[in-house]
């Protein structure tokens, strides 16, 4: 197991040192979820819907749809020099590879949600910080389920043409439960209502992480190996 | 040591390996000729274990840990230091974080690159990055040596320097196994010849006395008939 995580530290360590001296994939996430942001901001229609209904789907839109850009980084950055063949010839275990891949994109989409988080609050003038604690956390768990599952179909879809577009078409049907717990939650949050009133999508997050997380770590080498 | 016995590999109709069998004892080197698409990367892969054969098993002492790839493509990650592509490889290989630094000194001066070690991979030339690339096969010691055509992008100088390389890692009690199209490249290396066409060996020995230009002869025949 020390070796499982070794490996797996020294794989996020790499991409987190070629995302700081790129910045591509960051800026670029950052950028698109300010840009989502602008749009709901200027594309509704205020005195139609409260901002309060619509705020909880805003957030979750905008944060799946910049991650998605994170994750499909991660195993792009692979193709450079046919660095992953390397990776699969050396004695790198392919659920530290997987477990590696996860901590860096959880690294991204989590600086992309701190990015996106305060300019949702800018933009939509919600009252986020007497809930921010919980709020941190529904974030954080449905984050880890999302990041998962993707991290292991970006590793699917790299070598294939259109993988870009092909991560988004496999990967958001399987990102609508955790989508839906995160929605409930957040809106129970931002109503000022208990979180015990939706236990049922706490554990419904929680159990999607544990799945899926677990899943993805058997899995992942039937993706990589030939 | 190196077994290879019974190897069987096709893509759809294109048969790659074609019942290939030989062994490989410690200071042994093994040169593969063939023309493109006669099956002398895939053999290579399959003895990395980057592919698993239809038929057949291959298999070499101390397993990936002991392995050593040179191939068409340098594995380093252009937006790294030489150095740092070197430690990253290193530490997946498991040499222990105390000798990675000192070994990537050791393998940068024999290679007469020590004055490019902070530099990124992207700045490197074609040549240099291919000499990146032999310093991150060396990092680990491995027994054995993949080589599939090395000495692509070297300069004369820079290929001569690496063919006195290779003999002193075959003297040091190392197995090479070279794959290259070009005969005239790494014959006066190897103790033992392979021609390989369409997948199977149609000649194996050892190399004996011949030098380049009989092998060159024995190739072409080799090739020709049938």
């Amino acid at each position: 197991m020390v070796e499982l995580l070794r490996q797996a530290w020294a794989v996020a360590r790499k991409d987190l040192l070629l995302e700081f001296r790129t910045r591509t994939a960051i800026v670029s996430a950052a950028v698109f979820a300010a840009l989502v942001l602008m749009v709901f901001n200027f594309g509704r229609d205020p005195t139609a819907v409260a901002t309060i209904d619509l705020a909880p789907t805003i957030l979750w839109v905008t944060f799946t749809f910049a991650a998605m850009l994170a994750l499909n980084r991660a195993f792009q950055l692979e193709l450079e020099n046919q660095a992953l063949e390397g990776l699969l010839v050396s004695p790198l275990n392919r659920t530290s590879l997987y477990w590696g891949k996860l901590i860096a994109n959880l690294a991204f989409v989590a600086v992309v949600e701190a990015v996106g988080l305060p300019l949702f609050v800018l933009f939509f003038n919600v009252p986020v910080w007497h809930v921010l604690a919980p709020l941190v956390g529904v974030i954080a768990l449905a984050t880890l389920g999302f990041v998962a599952v993707g991290t292991l179909f970006s590793a699917l879809v790299v070598r294939t043409r259109f993988a870009e577009l092909l991560l988004v078409v496999i990967l958001l049907p399987f990102l609508v439960p955790p989508l839906m717990g995160a929605v409930q939650l957040t809106a129970r949050l931002f109503g000022g209502r208990p979180l015990s009133e939706v236990v049922g999508y706490l554990k419904l997050l929680a159990a999607y992480d544990i799945v899926f997380v677990s899943l993805a770590s058997i899995l992942f080498r039937f993706t990589v190996d030939e | 040591m190196l077994w290879a016995e019974g190897l069987r590999h096709a893509f759809g109709r294109v048969v790659a390996l074609d019942d290939v069998s030989f062994s490989l004892t410690p200071g042994q080197t093994l040169a593969i000729f063939g023309p493109n698409g006669a099956g002398k990367t895939t053999l290579l892969k399959v003895l990395a274990g980057l592919i698993r054969p239809q038929g057949g098993t291959a298999r070499v002492d101390g397993g990936r840990r002991a392995i050593g790839w040179i191939g068409h493509q340098s594995h380093l990650y252009g937006h790294l230091t030489v150095l740092e592509n070197l430690l990253f490889w290193a530490s997946l290989y498991g040499v222990p974080a105390a000798r990675r630094r000192p070994r990537a000194g050791e393998v940068l001066a024999r290679l007469a690159m020590t004055d490019r070690s902070d530099q990124p991979v992207w700045s490197l030339s074609r040549g240099l990055v291919q000499r990146a690339a032999i310093a991150k096969a060396l990092m680990h010691d491995p027994g054995v040596l993949l080589l599939d055509e090395p000495f692509t992008g070297l300069d004369l100088a820079a290929a001569a320097e690496f063919r006195a390389l290779l003999a002193e890692l075959r003297g040091a009690g190392r197995v090479l196994v070279l794959a290259t199209h070009n005969v005239d490249e790494g014959v006066e290396l190897s103790t033992h010849v392979a021609f390989q066409r369409r997948g199977r060996f149609v000649h194996f020995a050892p190399r004996g006395g011949r030098g380049a230009a009989e092998i060159a002869e024995a190739y072409r025949r080799a090739m020709t008939d049938g």
